[in-house]
């Protein structure tokens, strides 16, 4: 399915700014005098072209064919269908498409999917047991933590992340945990009520 | 047909104080009298919402997630000028580049002013972009990318001509003009604003039809006067699901999935534009990811992706991104706000005057709503409000529009005149205020709150200084009358409720299952909802906070009605007629309980497999205060009082809000966890408004400068004060639910709130919003006043 284009890099530098679109001129002349090796520099490159990787998502192996340009959220929503993760800004202001890498929340917008490498992905579709919703995803129905529900699956991967790493959290701690995501609907304040309910009967 | 009627006797009052009866009468179909909440099962309890799990499990469909057999996907070519004349456009090249399905050039747009020749026909002179990101053309191709780079190769010839982004240049005599011919405004969600009013270079106005009595002589019998000037920022809605639509033309039929307000009004829209019949255009939305006012009409994205789709005879996705939706997704206007309030010494309003002038960018309704008109008894007050159009993008309603700003200056002039007659804010709002309602929030919120706690301005020494504030909101109890419902029950006992009102995450379709649930006996679990559907009866839209008083009656009176007939299929088997049957505890039983069945046997004896009724929202009960067409406003506003209790830094400048307390009435509080929700997310957005959010304008190139969300500073959970909601239960025996809505009173009061307490910290009153840390440190005379 993934026919996307070679581009030189993010669409969105492109976009983005004057400064953007300077800085990828600059390195697209200075790269490979920089790595001093033309040679090396052309081992490391992906592409152009699409460049067959596999991802390990929700701990299934998925085998996919991706171009260089492709951002993780891209290639978790389009190519994989997994569309829980959601895409707001494209530019890890918000981050409404987080997903853990190694249990660790990260934007997925801001990586490539072809430096994911083997790291385990996991998006929200994997956080719950079966049928058996993770403790924070209980939280949040039963404190309303959400409106739009636009926000939510990064809420809940970076509410869930916390709570691995930090199973007593003090409110601070939460406050920290979520302070990149933008909820404009401005459920925090029982988000943050859900974290730490979540904490206290969630399983330790 | 003589529609038949009875009289019965509703609740009314505050539940807290004390509740009284009112005889009303009702027609036919309406459902008997609710009692108050604390007698209900499902109404009023804090039932968990419908699509929680849906939505944290990541399997809540939003209209960015639809994906349609061969969709293609579509992005916009935008105008990088802020005015300019469209000379040419080639669109050859990017129709011959390889995956281009489809280009459309947007040889007309709407959402904005639009220009007449003085006899009201709107002026055709050649295509002019007004703004920054102004959309020209539009590229439907097999992928994004593709997309995007297709129109790169559109070669568009622009005539540049002079521009102005900044509101005060704009009303220089020589300012270049944004339009050259008298304006009318757009009909999409404007509002009501008069298509007769002067028009001078960038100015149109002044509209004084809110005016009454005589202001000046009114401030001439003042013994105190206070006056000022206050100043409001755009804001821009940004949603965290972007504008968003998937076209699908057939030769049968439209379907449109979008992140839509108002699907019913979209159809309407579609059907005239494309001049299809009704039954020919479907619009869909399922989970929507917030809206705020933005997302009420169509927008020239849809009728280009509905253009696309038509030519290419393909699904056609087009998902703004986020530049774009700062751009041009619509904005909270500026306004500019002059204010002189006379009274007595007992407090006692002699006259207010208010002059505006405000800018929506090219469209028009920068006013103040009616929030200085209405809250407090005044027999004279003057106002005067002025568009000033720039070349940026349009405005439209956000959030309480008009009333957020106008609140921000009045509820501060009024706690300056507290000061000046050495009144406690809340006893001089007791003197002025006629709302009973408000006065029962004042005095919970002012007990919760701890107002005594009050001190006088700047009474702290160090640089860290504490201080309290109040303000008020106002915001019509609002109704539309065409809504309509939908209620099922199948013969297997299943229930259903259908209508294509949608929600756009206040959570009307668990609203919904309670209403109906409650009436049949059920749980809220045993009712199917489907909304976002305009295959259902077409239901009201999600903004000016009606939804909840407009669509819930008609679900409990189309419950009610399909009950009848359920017990008129099961009385012969209790040998009793339906007046004595009830449906209560998942069953049907006779009035004095001796004899039951269950629901799903009762239903079983059901002759087809369904019975339905359908209702549509009746006019209040004893009448509107207002009504125009089909919208409609009860006798009583909206009310609400907020409290706020900041620190201010005096050496960075910093604000911070650190506790809010806001009491509430919605008239019957249908479900108290999702309207927490909705008030904590209007004070949220209201902090936001108060002290981060600023669009900003580069006057030299007309570009936002901060068209993202790391520059445009919104709230997150750091700044996330803790906050204590009070809601009042309210009756008025209006409706069958005789419930209002939350969303615009929520923010009304909060900025106004916020900067109260500044002033009460810092002594410094600050009339300019946001109260940025420059701000603040340039009011304490630290730092030079920034222009």
């Amino acid at each position: 399915m993934a026919q996307h284009r070679q581009q030189m890099s993010r669409r969105s530098f492109l976009r983005g700014s004057g400064v953007g679109a300077a800085t990828t001129v600059l390195l697209d002349k200075t790269l490979p005098d920089f790595l001093g090796d033309a040679q090396a520099a052309e081992d490391n490159t992906a592409g152009p072209g699409a460049v067959p990787i596999t991802l390990d998502v929700n701990g299934v192996p998925c085998a996919l064919s991706v171009a260089p340009s492709t951002t993780l959220v891209e290639a978790l929503r389009d190519a994989l269908e997994l569309t829980g993760t959601k895409l707001a800004c494209d530019r890890g202001a918000c981050s409404a498409c987080t997903v853990w890498l190694d249990g660790a929340p990260v934007a997925s917008c801001m990586m490539l999917a072809i430096d994911v490498g083997a790291r385990k992905v996991t998006t929200i579709e994997g956080l719950a047991q079966g049928d058996e919703l993770h403790p924070v995803q209980s939280a949040f129905i039963a404190h309303d933590a959400l409106q739009c529900g636009f926000c939510t699956p990064g809420l809940v991967m970076s509410c869930a992340a916390l709570l691995e790493k930090n199973p007593h959290p003090t409110i601070d701690e939460v406050k920290a945990a979520i302070s990149g995501h933008l909820c404009r609907c401005g459920a925090y304040p029982h988000v943050i009520a859900a974290a730490l309910d979540a904490a206290r009967n969630g399983k330790t | 047909m003589p529609a038949e009627t009875r009289t019965q006797k509703y609740p009314v009052g505050i539940a807290s104080v004390s509740l009284g009866e009112i005889e009303r009468r009702v027609g036919e179909g309406e459902a008997p009298p609710l009692p108050p909440n604390a007698k209900l099962t499902y109404i009023g309890k804090p039932v968990p919402r419908i699509n929680g799990r849906a939505k944290v499990t990541g399997r809540a469909t939003y209209t960015v997630d639809v994906k349609l057999s061969g969709m293609l996907h579509a992005r916009l070519l935008r105008s990088p000028h802020p005015h300019a004349r469209v000379l040419s456009i080639d669109t050859k090249p990017a129709a011959r580049h390889p995956g281009v399905r489809a280009v459309h050039v947007l040889d007309a747009v709407i959402g904005r002013a639009v220009e007449t020749t003085g006899q009201g026909a709107a002026v055709s002179s050649g295509r002019r972009v007004l703004y920054v990101g102004d959309p020209v053309a539009a590229v439907a191709a097999v992928t994004p990318q593709a997309a995007q780079m297709a129109l790169d190769l559109i070669k568009v010839d622009y005539k540049r001509l002079p521009f102005v982004v900044d509101i005060e240049d704009a009303r220089k005599p020589d300012a270049p003009l944004v339009f050259d011919h008298p304006v009318r405004s757009e009909g999409f969600g404007g509002g009501q604003i008069p298509n007769e009013l002067p028009q001078h270079g960038n100015v149109r106005g002044p509209n004084t039809s809110a005016s009454r009595g005589d202001a000046a002589a009114g401030l001439a019998t003042a013994d105190v006067v206070v006056e000022g000037e206050f100043r409001t920022q755009v804001q821009t809605h940004s949603c965290l699901e972007p504008h968003a639509v998937v076209a699908d033309w057939r030769e049968d039929g439209l379907t449109v999935y979008m992140s839509t307000q108002y699907t019913a009004g979209i159809r309407a829209q579609l059907a005239a534009a494309f001049g299809l019949p009704l039954g020919r255009v479907r619009v869909v939305v399922d989970a929507m990811g917030g809206g705020f006012g933005s997302k009420t009409g169509v927008g020239n994205y849809v009728l280009a992706a509905v253009a696309l789709s038509r030519q290419a005879s393909a699904p056609v996705r087009l998902v703004l991104d986020r530049h774009e939706e700062q751009i041009d997704s619509g904005n909270r206007p500026a306004t500019v706000q002059h204010l002189r309030v006379g009274a007595r010494r007992d407090g006692t309003l002699t006259g207010v005057s208010i002059d505006t002038y405000g800018t929506a960018g090219v469209a028009l309704g920068a006013g103040v709503g009616n929030f200085t008109e209405s809250i407090y008894q005044c027999p004279n007050f003057a106002m005067a409000q002025s568009d000033v159009f720039i070349n940026a993008g349009p405005g439209c309603a956000m959030r309480a529009p008009g009333n957020a700003p106008g609140a921000f200056a009045y509820e501060q002039v009024i706690d300056e005149l507290a000061g000046k007659l050495d009144m406690d804010p809340l006893a001089l709002r007791d003197r002025i205020d006629a709302s009973p309602v408000r006065r029962e929030e004042r005095r919970v919120g002012a007990e919760r709150f701890g107002w005594s706690r009050r001190r006088p301005p700047g009474s702290d020494s160090g640089p860290i200084k504490r201080g309290l504030g109040m303000a008020q909101s106002l915001w019509g109890a609002n109704v539309q009358t065409n809504s309509s419902c939908e209620v099922r029950i199948l013969r297997d006992g299943s229930v259903e409720v259908l209508s294509s009102v949608q929600d756009i995450g206040s959570g009307i379709g668990t609203v919904l299952a309670q209403v109906v649930a409650e009436e049949l006996g059920l749980r809220p679990d045993d009712i199917v909802v489907r909304i976002g559907d305009t295959d259902f009866p077409a239901g009201p839209p999600s903004y000016g906070s009606l939804t909840t008083a407009s669509i819930t009656p008609p679900a409990r009176n189309a419950a009610y009605q399909a009950l009848r007939k359920l017990l008129e299929t099961v009385a012969p088997s209790f040998g009793t007629t339906p007046e004595n049957l009830l449906a209560r505890s998942g069953g049907i039983s006779t009035v004095d309980g001796r004899r039951s069945i269950g629901f799903r046997e009762a239903a079983a004896q059901l002759p087809v497999t369904q019975i339905s009724a359908v209702a549509s929202r009746s006019d209040d009960y004893g009448g509107f205060g207002r009504k125009f067409g089909d919208m409609a406003s009860a006798r009583n506003a909206l009310g609400g009082v907020q409290f706020a209790e900041v620190t201010v830094d005096t050496e960075t400048g910093s604000v911070r809000v650190e506790r809010m307390v806001a009491v509430h009435d919605c008239g019957r509080p249908m479900n108290p966890l999702q309207l927490e929700s909705q008030i904590q997310g209007g004070i949220l957005q209201g902090i936001s408004y108060a002290l981060f959010e600023e669009r900003i304008l580069d006057r030299h190139t007309g570009h936002m400068l901060n068209p993202n969300l790391e520059q445009y500073k919104i709230l997150h959970s750091r700044e996330t004060p803790q906050i204590e909601v009070h809601i009042l239960e309210y009756y008025q025996g209006n409706s069958a639910t005789d419930a209002y809505g939350i969303a615009e009173p929520s923010n009304v009061a909060t900025a106004p709130a916020v900067a109260n307490a500044v002033y009460n910290a810092i002594g410094v009153r600050m009339r300019t919003l946001p109260m940025t840390p420059a701000a603040i440190l340039g009011a304490l005379g630290r730092v030079p006043h920034r222009s």
